[in-house]
């Protein structure tokens, strides 16, 4: 075995966690944007929206996240549509993990008493102003927890891209073994670590971000 | 159709001489199968203080809530200042009013909720000024200095940066109560405000609400089930039961003689009840 390896590996998984965030940050933001679409989608007064936001929420929920990665990438261009690996990797991520994000967004706002709407009505707020000031502030507050779970699902969840040729943490990994057989405890190791400590930071964030939007509140 | 047993004229001398702030005009509401308020026609007359009586159930908070635009009414109409609610005419027929009239009307109507609802995630103080700011266009620093009167009236100014947590129920209550007053409405209601309170915080809030009636010029609907509190700041009291106004006229008829067998036994059971 190699007693040094962990330094001679560290540089190139570096360079792969520096990937996986970047494919992380992208596809979060996206995630984002989409759970709060298809949550709205979900709750819209017009039926055909309703459909289909609900369709799209139980497709992505319902199949693998692996076959839509390989579907996107390997066989949309079949069909004539070409995505470059990380737009077909963030496309993949950001509708699966936006779909399970609707839910969320939906069961938060709909958690928010309803006399917070009412009183808001009594003052004569208008729907936009109802939704604005009074709902999503407190909705928000309730999504975080949630959404700081999904976005470590997420986090975890971007491994999957290596299988399509984007050069992340798990890549990294497991081209370095394919260099160095015997070294693959150290390997996998040092993967799994920075793993870790990136989901750490995230849940520092997410916590840090509780705080914020409850402070004053019981 | 029902016939209230002391009449209109006899009840409200003013609401003959002067538009009405609130008509219903044989108002009914059914929530499926229930029917809650079965052709009700009540005038509130500007400045009018009227108490609305009745047991659980009978439609009482449903008055209120429709007047509100929290429900829709099954049939008939409500009028706020001479103008329909709910409806539009358009060629001479009634059509369902869009969100855009509703906000014009409700802009006269205020309330204050059994249950507060005090916006949780704002101080006290923006609880009072974000509606007058973003609802009537007031400046930033006219609604800053209208909550705090409006506080002082209370007796809370000094919980102004506080967060609703931080307060009791009575004190919750006064602050929906500012809250509402701030937007000066024609017309207050208040549906049974001290219902969810301990009973050592309700006089708290009694006061407050007597003081606001004694100032004069804002019509109240004030839907309780303290007696006395009714008898004191009511200048009509109606009572309701099964979805009808089963008798209506000032307080110390109503208390002192009643005259339907329905509300006799009501006002015994809630003696007997003390």
């Amino acid at each position: 075995m190699n007693t040094d390896a962990g330094a001679g590996f560290l540089a190139p998984l570096m360079s792969g966690a520096g990937m996986t965030a970047q494919i992380f940050a992208y596809s979060a933001v996206l995630t984002i944007v989409i759970a709060f679409l298809a949550g709205f989608g979900r709750m819209s007064k017009y039926a055909p929206i309703r459909i289909a936001t609900a369709v799209y929420v139980e497709f992505f929920r319902g199949t693998s996240l692996m076959i839509q990665l390989f579907w996107l990438f390997f066989a949309l261009p079949l069909l004539g549509l070409e995505l470059t690996p990380l737009a077909a990797g963030l496309v993949a991520l950001a509708f699966n993990y936006g779909a399970y994000g609707s839910e969320i967004v939906r069961s938060s706002i709909q958690a928010v008493p309803k006399g917070q709407v009412e009183a808001a009505i009594a003052l004569n707020m208008t729907p936009f102003q109802r939704m604005k000031k009074i709902v999503l502030p407190q909705a928000v507050a309730m999504m975080l927890p949630a959404f700081g779970n999904l976005l470590i699902e997420l986090l975890k969840g971007t491994s999957l891209v290596s299988l399509i040729t984007l050069a992340d943490l798990t890549f990294k990994g497991m081209l370095l073994r394919t260099f160095d057989i015997s070294s693959t405890p150290q390997i996998l190791g040092l993967v799994l670590i920075m793993y870790f400590v990136m989901a750490a930071v995230l849940t520092l964030g997410v916590r840090l971000l509780e705080k914020l939007v409850t402070a004053g509140r019981a | 159709m029902n016939m209230p047993l002391a009449t209109k004229e006899e009840a409200t001398p003013a609401a003959g001489r002067l538009t009405p702030v609130v008509r219903y005009q044989n108002i009914s509401k059914s929530f499926g199968d229930l029917q809650i308020l079965d052709g009700i026609n009540l005038d509130i007359a500007p400045g009018e203080k009227v108490a609305v009586i009745g047991p659980s159930g009978s439609g009482k908070t449903t008055l209120a809530r429709l007047l509100m635009t929290l429900e829709e009414p099954t049939s008939g109409t409500i009028e706020v200042d001479g103008e329909l609610l709910w409806h539009k005419r358009v060629k001479g027929k009634l059509v369902r009013a869009n969100e855009k009239h509703l906000h014009r009307i409700r802009g006269n109507i205020g309330m204050v909720f059994q249950h507060f609802n005090l916006f949780p995630h704002l101080t006290i103080l923006r609880n009072c000024t974000e509606a007058p700011i973003h609802v009537l266009g007031m400046p930033k620093e006219e609604a800053r200095e209208r909550a705090v009167e409006m506080l002082r009236k209370v007796g809370l100014e000094d919980k102004k940066e506080a967060y609703p947590s931080q307060l009791s129920g009575g004190q919750k209550q006064r602050v929906a109560i500012a809250r509402a007053l701030v937007m000066r409405p024609k017309v207050m209601l208040f549906d049974e405000p001290t219902s969810a309170l301990d009973p050592e915080l309700v006089g708290e809030v009694l006061a407050v609400i007597k003081e606001i009636a004694r100032e004069g010029d804002m019509a109240m609907l004030l839907i309780t089930h303290e007696m006395e509190f009714a008898s004191e700041v009511a200048d009509r009291v109606v009572f309701t039961d099964g979805g009808k106004i089963v008798e209506q006229g000032p307080p110390d008829q109503i208390f002192g003689d009643p005259q339907s067998p329905r509300l006799q036994s009501f006002l015994t059971r809630f003696r007997t009840k003390r």
